[in-house]
């Protein structure tokens, strides 16, 4: 076991865990951070998708050892307080983006990454920050809508 | 074709100005999804997000045989069980049988007994971290009699179930028709793949029960599973749904066998029990979507008019019966397709393999035999040098037609409708005619395939393809008369309405479109509507979520629990019911509705004779897809797709396109990438590194179009959304690849390699039907 420092969602947190720990596992079992979701444990899905430093990484392929001194934000960072939804939310809960809502934490969090480097409208664009992000209840249509709305508002 | 994804409003839908009652018309602003901000926080709870303090890890022990006798566990004597649960067949304190419409599943193998088939469950472990349950499964083995196994569905004796369907006399109608055409077409394995993997929790209760908490469709079905299996009573086994993360069928019958498993573990360990499955486990071991092979036989007049059908559907059960009679049942009824046809025979049957079983899957049996039946009446069309749209304008169904059950179809008969608008939205005679061209020229051409001159444009064809489907929604024949589903309703003594249902949400939307048309019933905010958790100690049995039944049926319960909760104030009170339930429930204390299901007037089905209504309703689908192939790699680009669909009526336009666009892609998926490889009866690609379903680039752009042909005898009119974009997708799909091609893909999915054999006119593979295996490797065995 060894401690490792890091900051998530602009907390700085301490674990005392192995040091090839998922950090998905240190997330959601040793921090109760259960929004980041895991679907293949094997870098397929996009599920368990958090910014790394700002940009999104499959959390279920990277050991707790490669986080140290690093910041990490999960889907539980992005509200600005329990009441209220930021635009990116509010854009997947008005246009349909989220259904079964399993690949939704991943999804927004791709979707943060793409707008945080100054993504835009463009489909196509928007197609290929998600490709890593599977979904299989919404063909991806309004999930597309829902980031295009949340880059700057409709197409 | 529009580049753009459009949302189209559905037409004739009204706007209804707020207080107004006309339960399920689409309102300008439909509310937003109910429980929407907990799944975009991250604070919806799932089932492995549940924390029980002291569980334990349970996991399985499985089968690497397809069919064997168990004839020994063994226990590794060095290793320290003391901290670890066992639990074999002996184990069991009910049947051993997992409870469903035959009782032929195990929910363990017992030493001595059967093997059916590879990944059977045949012990379970449970330990308290998982580096000892790791160790504890390393430390067990399995010693088997390996048996012959059977993968071929057409050589199985063992038959599941089979129907067969006559009307007029076919012999007589194919020696009169101007020309007959048959044809054979092979669908194999899909896998639901709903991104959260099948979990259960079992806690045991002070009173010898035990609460199984997990992802589920049928909260009822695992309850029923529960008391048979555990010998328990109706309140000692309980079953409460977490948020589910998709189902698609594959959250149907499979949680009774993971919940009876999980349950079992924690009555011997005396503790929760956590069962959650991973990827690899959940492709391995749960349900698929039947393979089926279906051969046609149609004879036509010289004008495109079907005069005699004769079909065989076979389907591939698998080791176990689960479902399979009703898939089939579906399967057969729409094995014709949507059009007029006065002499039909069809038969259908579906046979046992030592594969693991099939199940549930969005469609439930009409994907298969609508690929099949489009394809050959496309191919019947080529023949015949006639349009893919005139042939099906002269043959689809309009009000008054018979079906081969002998079904009237009175009202609610929208295929003129979806076909027209598809073929419209599409441009699809127009894109039609430009891709005969673009074939003409390409051939002689002088442009050589897999030449390194030939460039991108000369080696992308692109090609149109359009495919209608109906959809018979609720159960099949008599079975919502005897599921008698019940809904409830209740104002409660605080002033609070509550919807009490089983019906599940797994994303379609339940939670949202049923305190939508509660509210508008009894006129009051959406917001004033609340549910009570799927939970069987709260709610009554509604059936199963499942068969595009729930916004038809259960809603339908929901109105009129609604109509008569808001009589029974309002007679009381003397004003209207917004304005007066609250003072009601102070003065008079709780008011609960129970409504149970009552026949629809006018329809009834024979299950002895397989005559009768099929269904009260039908839903009507069509779609255009296009799509570019690569002559060089066979590779295709589904780029859009045009979906028609009526669905009754448009209770929420949102939630009923994304219905819409999810099933289309999945059909997508279907048509194109899906596919299950299968060894010795054993899946070889079961992770999602080798099975691929479409990400956001392999997906189409998809322009939904909902059309509102009303079913009379619900009270708000709707049919049901869910499973009908699943139907047409993968045959409007191939008939795209032919348009660009001139190659007719008769074999699902539609693989480079499929494609790249018919366009060199040779088979693509060694003709094994789907769901059969290679034979077992000489000197493999143990």
């Amino acid at each position: 076991m060894t401690v490792y420092r890091l900051t998530v969602n602009a907390a700085r947190v301490e674990v005392d865990v192995p040091g090839m720990r998922r950090l998905l596992d240190v997330l959601r079992e040793d921090l109760a951070l259960t929004g980041t979701k895991e679907g293949c444990g094997e870098g397929e899905c996009g599920a368990c998708t958090v910014l790394l430093d700002g940009l999104p990484v499959d959390s279920c392929l990277v050991p707790i050892c490669q986080v140290d001194g690093a910041v990490v934000a999960t889907v539980e960072g992005l509200a600005p307080n329990a009441r209220e939804l930021d635009p990116l939310q509010a854009a997947f809960l008005e246009t349909g983006g989220a259904q079964c809502g399993i690949c939704t934490p991943g999804m927004l969090m791709a979707a943060r990454a793409y707008l945080d480097a100054g993504g835009g409208t463009d489909e196509d664009a928007i197609r290929d920050a998600i490709a890593g992000n599977l979904c299989r209840c919404t063909g991806y249509t309004k999930i597309v809508e829902a980031i295009a709305t949340a880059a700057g508002g409709p197409r | 074709m529009p580049d753009l994804t459009t949302r189209t409003e559905p037409p004739g839908a009204v706007v209804i100005e707020p207080g107004t009652i006309a339960p399920g018309r689409a309102r300008g602003v439909p509310p937003l999804r109910r429980e929407g901000p907990e799944k975009l926080t991250g604070a919806a709870k799932y089932a492995d997000d549940l924390v029980f303090p002291g569980a334990w890890f349970g996991a399985t022990i499985r089968s690497t045989d397809a069919h064997a006798r168990f004839v020994a566990l063994d226990l590794d004597p060095a290793f320290d069980w003391s901290s670890v649960v066992v639990v074999t067949a002996a184990d069991i304190p009910g049947e051993n049988i997992v409870s469903s419409i035959k009782s032929d599943q195990p929910i363990l193998v017992p030493i001595g007994g059967e093997i059916q088939h590879h990944a059977e469950p045949l012990a379970l472990l449970a330990a308290g971290d998982r580096a000892t349950l790791r160790a504890a499964k390393a430390a067990v083995r399995i010693r088997v009699e390996p048996l012959p196994p059977v993968f071929d569905p057409l050589a199985s004796d063992h038959v599941f179930a089979a129907y067969e369907l006559a009307a007029g006399d076919p012999d007589a109608a194919f020696g009169a028709a101007d020309m007959v055409l048959e044809g054979e077409y092979r669908v194999g394995h899909q896998e639901q793949l709903y991104i959260e993997n099948n979990a259960m929790i079992a806690v045991p209760s002070d009173d010898g029960g035990v609460t199984v908490h997990g992802s589920l469709q049928c909260p009822y079905y695992v309850h029923g599973a529960l008391k048979r299996g555990l010998g328990m009573d109706d309140a000692q086994a309980r079953v409460v749904q977490a948020e589910t993360g998709g189902g698609f069928g594959g959250k149907e019958e499979y949680p009774s066998v993971i919940g009876l498993h999980a349950a079992l573990l924690a009555l011997k360990a005396g503790r929760p029990v956590r069962m959650i499955y991973d990827r690899h486990e959940d492709i391995a071991a749960t349900t698929k979507r039947h393979p089926a092979i279906v051969r046609h036989r149609t004879g036509v007049t010289r004008d495109g008019r079907l005069v005699a059908q004769d079909i065989e559907v076979v389907m591939d059960g698998g080791a176990y019966c689960t479902l399979t009679p009703v898939v089939l049942s579906r399967g057969a009824i729409h094995a014709g397709g949507p059009y007029r046809c006065p002499n039909v025979r069809i038969r259908a049957r579906a046979t046992r393999t030592n594969t693991p079983p099939n199940g549930a899957f969005r469609g439930f049996g009409a994907p298969q035999v609508q690929f099949a039946a489009e394809t050959h009446l496309n191919r019947l069309a080529e023949t015949l040098g006639m349009s893919p749209l005139e042939i099906r304008r002269r043959n689809v169904y309009v009000p008054g037609d018979t079906t081969p059950t002998g079904q009237v179809l009175r009202d609610s008969v929208a295929a003129e409708e979806v076909l027209e608008r598809a073929a419209e939205a599409g441009e699809f005679e127009h894109l039609r005619a430009r891709h005969d061209a673009a074939r003409v020229r390409r051939s002689g051409s002088g442009a050589v395939p897999g030449s390194a001159l030939r460039t991108e444009r000369e080696r992308t064809a692109s090609g149109v393809g359009l495919a209608i489907a109906w959809h018979g929604a609720g159960f099949t024949g008599s079975g919502e008369v005897k599921l008698a589903s019940v809904a409830s309703l209740e104002l409660t003594a605080e002033g609070r309405i509550r919807i009490l249902t089983a019906s599940t949400e797994m994303g379609q939307g339940t939670k949202t479109i049923f305190p939508q048309l509660v509210a508008e019933a009894l006129a009051v905010p959406y917001d004033a509507v609340e549910l009570a958790p799927q939970d069987t100690a709260f709610v009554p049995d509604s059936g199963p979520t499942v068969a595009s039944r729930t916004a038809m049926v259960v809603g339908g319960l929901l109105i009129k629990a609604a109509k008569r909760l808001r009589a029974g104030v309002e007679m009381t009170t003397g004003g209207t019911f917004a304005a007066t339930y609250r003072e009601f429930a102070r003065s008079h204390g709780a008011l609960r509705v129970d409504q149970r299901f009552e026949p629809y007037p006018g329809v009834g089905f024979d299950d002895a004779t397989y005559r009768g209504d099929a269904y009260p309703a039908f839903g009507w689908a069509a779609c255009v897809a296009g799509v570019d192939v690569d002559l060089d790699t066979g590779e295709v680009h589904v780029r859009d797709v045009v979906a028609v669909d009526d669905i009754g009526r448009v209770i929420h336009p949102i939630l009923a396109e994304g219905q819409v666009e999810g099933g289309t892609l999945q059909a997508v998926g279907y048509a194109t990438i899906e596919e299950i490889k299968l060894r010795d009866g054993r899946y070889l690609n079961d992770r999602l590194s080798t099975y691929i379903i479409p990400t956001s680039l392999d997906a189409p752009r998809i322009t939904s179009i909902l059309v509102e042909a009303p079913f009379a005898a619900a009270p708000h009119g709707a049919k049901g959304v869910g499973e009908l974009p699943m139907d047409v997708g993968a045959p409007a799909v191939v008939a795209a690849i032919a348009d660009a091609t001139g190659a007719w893909i008769t074999d699902l999915p539609a693989t480079p390699e499929r494609i790249l054999a018919a366009l060199a006119g040779v088979p693509a593979v060694a003709p094994l039907p789907p769901g059969a295996s290679e034979p077992a490797t000489p000197g493999t065995a143990r």
